[in-house]
């Protein structure tokens, strides 16, 4: 068996699932010996070439998401949401009741502890928020969802070991999958 | 939003697509750097959309702000609650918050130094970026390797002990906790104790002959003078989870100390920035420019008379000698000062389940809406934490400010960009090894990601160089 490349990436999130991955702890070395992880927050790895898995964290929130999300789609074979924000925008889509430019000027010029003085970010170098948080299968196919606020590191575990293994994962099986 | 009519820089579209860390330096006429933008890339708007919630829902939602360090959310957060209904946590409740709060900064502390941070240290900053991580250490080093691993899961094994998961846990509730400690639970914790320790020494003995070893760099390692600011005890004792405020002044002197966090606001105000979606915030009373402040382990290490365990008070006392007993401006030692808190966590943590209380069911008292406003600070890992909420007389939420760690180390891991960049850029050259340095540098503050640059350890990054007209000069990646 070829060696698989896996690759996870991190969009609107709190980097929650990325640490209930690493909580598969000694495992993760388990893991290296059949895969390569060729691009992820916790490696690095400068260009994503075209891998067999991603597991893709959180939601759409910007221009750069949308963009990096199209690429990941492109590259990977299997592409897979992981935890609630990436399959119901969970928290992160809390900000569609409320008008973007809202959003920011609140943020921005509205705090008890901002002083006035400054101006609101908008330099060319930073990304542009969608008027909308969406999850990822509005924008991409997605071939598998994983959900939990994180998935619990046993679940993680388990799909990418099937997944690996050139196994169909049995999320009916899973313990403890659950949202939230 | 489009880019018409804003300041011309280039994005390439590999910056784009990878989310690289995006940096800006701005050259003088003489060629030199004159300043540097560090862009942090990252917005969700908590502030906003958590308006018209009731207040007893942000313990749970504000946790989702950082899954590496959910517990200090948590924490701070029920401490505003708390001050919203005027009373305080059961006493067993007190102490398995402590124990939970300890056990996330074990994890974050050892996440930031054996997975992202030792690679650098044992295999060497020049090493292949493919290689100079946790999986390329686990080849070359593997007992470190698993230690730091094991130790970051000691870390995050106790809160799933107290609440049955691991993060994002519920349980932590204004008035104490909703789950006790179990006989059984406290047994199996106290069996890591010896391991953990022996981790934690390992750790420190590397950083300390790393320093050994490459005084000539970590002496000159983006060295500048901040004020600080840290959470002491009533003796000024390095405190985590609950305390008054200390300012100190880059020369040592004592600004503030005893401050009730909730003055925060007579003393801290931040600016909104263009090229950033983090704020700068400054020390109030001196002023945008001359407020400069850092938090964090290095902070809390230079603002702090002792520690409260003797391991880690051992261990304080040769940090103190790195300069004289004043405060110390190396932003490398944030390693060295990560790993002494590490130590005293993990102390603290064998303490609290000595502790006859600790396995009591006395953990929660309950509260009811009395005052329209509550703030709440902790130590995160990263820093000083502050949750300010003001609500209306049904509870909602009307206003919520939230005063970040990293927010607060932003104008100094700017500045760090700074120095590294004025070492290693003249002109149109730029030396090798500069992006590592740079990334390095940043590195030290170990920013929490979720609200800056998404790499956890090695980050891609692409700086642009600007003439001082603002015109783009050259780019360089890595």
């Amino acid at each position: 068996m070829t060696r698989k490349k896996l690759a996870t990436f991190w969009l609107g999130g709190c980097s929650g699932c990325h640490m209930s991955l690493l909580d598969i702890d000694e495992r993760l070395l388990e893991l290296t010996r059949v895969a390569d992880i060729v691009k992820s927050p916790v490696v690095d790895g400068k260009h994503l070439p075209p891998c067999d898995i991603a597991l893709v964290e959180g939601s759409v929130t910007s221009d750069e998401h949308w963009q990096e999300l199209l690429h990941i789609r492109k590259q990977a074979s299997t592409l897979v949401s992981l935890g609630d924000c990436a399959i119901t925008t969970n928290i992160t889509g809390m900000r569609n009741y409320f008008k973007t430019s809202a959003v920011l000027d609140n943020a921005y010029r509205h705090m008890p502890s901002n002083d006035g003085l400054g101006s609101m970010p908008d330099d060319a170098a930073l990304l542009s928020l969608n008027d909308k948080v969406y999850p990822l299968h509005e924008i991409v196919q997605v071939d598998y969802m994983i959900p939990g606020c994180p998935p619990a590191a046993d679940i993680i575990f388990y799909v990418l070991n099937e997944l690996l293994n050139d196994r169909e994962p049995d999320l009916e099986e899973v313990k403890k999958l659950k949202y939230g | 939003m489009d880019s018409e009519g804003k300041r011309k820089i280039l994005i390439s579209p590999v910056t784009r697509i990878e989310g690289h860390a995006k940096i800006t330096l701005l050259m003088n006429e003489a060629g030199e750097v004159s300043d540097a933008r560090f862009h942090v890339n990252e917005f969700r708007g908590f502030e906003t959309f958590c308006q018209g919630r009731l207040y007893t829902e942000m313990p749970t939602i504000t946790p989702r702000i950082c899954g590496i360090c959910p517990v200090s959310h948590t924490v701070t957060s029920v401490k505003a609650c708390e001050m919203i209904q005027g009373i305080r946590p059961a006493h067993t409740g007190h102490l398995l918050r402590k124990l939970m709060h300890h056990g996330q900064h074990i994890s974050s502390h050892a996440l930031s130094f054996f997975h992202l941070s030792s690679p650098d240290f044992l295999l060497g900053y020049d090493a292949d970026p493919n290689i100079r991580n946790i999986i390329g250490l686990a080849d070359k080093f593997p007992d470190i390797a698993r230690r730091g691993i094991r130790l970051r899961q000691f870390g995050q094994e106790i809160s799933e002990r107290i609440t049955g998961k691991k993060i994002h846990a519920m349980g932590i509730v204004p008035g104490g906790m909703s789950y006790p400690l179990t006989e059984s639970n406290r047994q199996a914790l106290r069996g890591w104790i010896p391991e953990a320790l022996e981790t934690a020494r390992i750790g420190l003995d590397l950083i300390v002959r790393f320093m050994k070893e490459n005084h000539q760099m970590v002496e000159r390692f983006a060295v500048f003078p901040t004020h600080y600011l840290g959470t002491v005890g009533p003796e000024g004792e390095l405190e985590l989870y609950d305390g008054n405020l200390r300012f100190m002044h880059a020369d040592g002197h004592l600004l503030q100390d005893q401050l009730p966090p909730h003055r925060y606001l007579e003393f801290i105000a931040e600016r909104s920035v263009y090229w950033s979606y983090l704020t700068y915030p400054y020390y109030k009373p001196l002023g945008y420019e001359e407020g400069r402040y850092r938090v964090g382990p290095l902070a809390r290490l230079n603002v702090a008379s002792g520690m409260k365990t003797p391991l880690a008070q051992e261990a304080f006392l040769s940090f103190k000698k790195l300069n004289g007993g004043g405060p110390v401006h190396g932003t490398f030692y944030y390693h060295y000062a990560r790993l002494i808190e590490l130590l005293g966590s993990i102390e603290e943590i064998s303490m609290l389940l000595e502790d006859p209380q600790i396995t009591s069911a006395d953990i929660q008292l309950h509260g009811k809406w009395n005052y329209p406003e509550g703030i709440g600070s902790s130590e995160a890992p990263r820093g000083t934490l502050f949750h300010h909420y003001i609500t209306g007389s049904t509870g909602q939420l009307e206003k919520v400010n939230l005063l970040i760690a990293t927010g607060q180390n932003n104008p100094a891991m700017n500045r760090s960009v700074l120095e590294v960049a004025r070492q290693y850029v003249k002109g149109q050259d730029i030396q090798e090894g500069m992006l590592n340095r740079v990334e390095s540098a940043i590195r030290c503050y170990d920013p929490c990601l979720s609200c800056s640059t998404h790499a956890l350890g090695q980050m891609p990054m692409e700086i642009e160089v600007l003439d001082p007209q603002g015109a783009f000069l050259f780019r360089r990646s890595r």
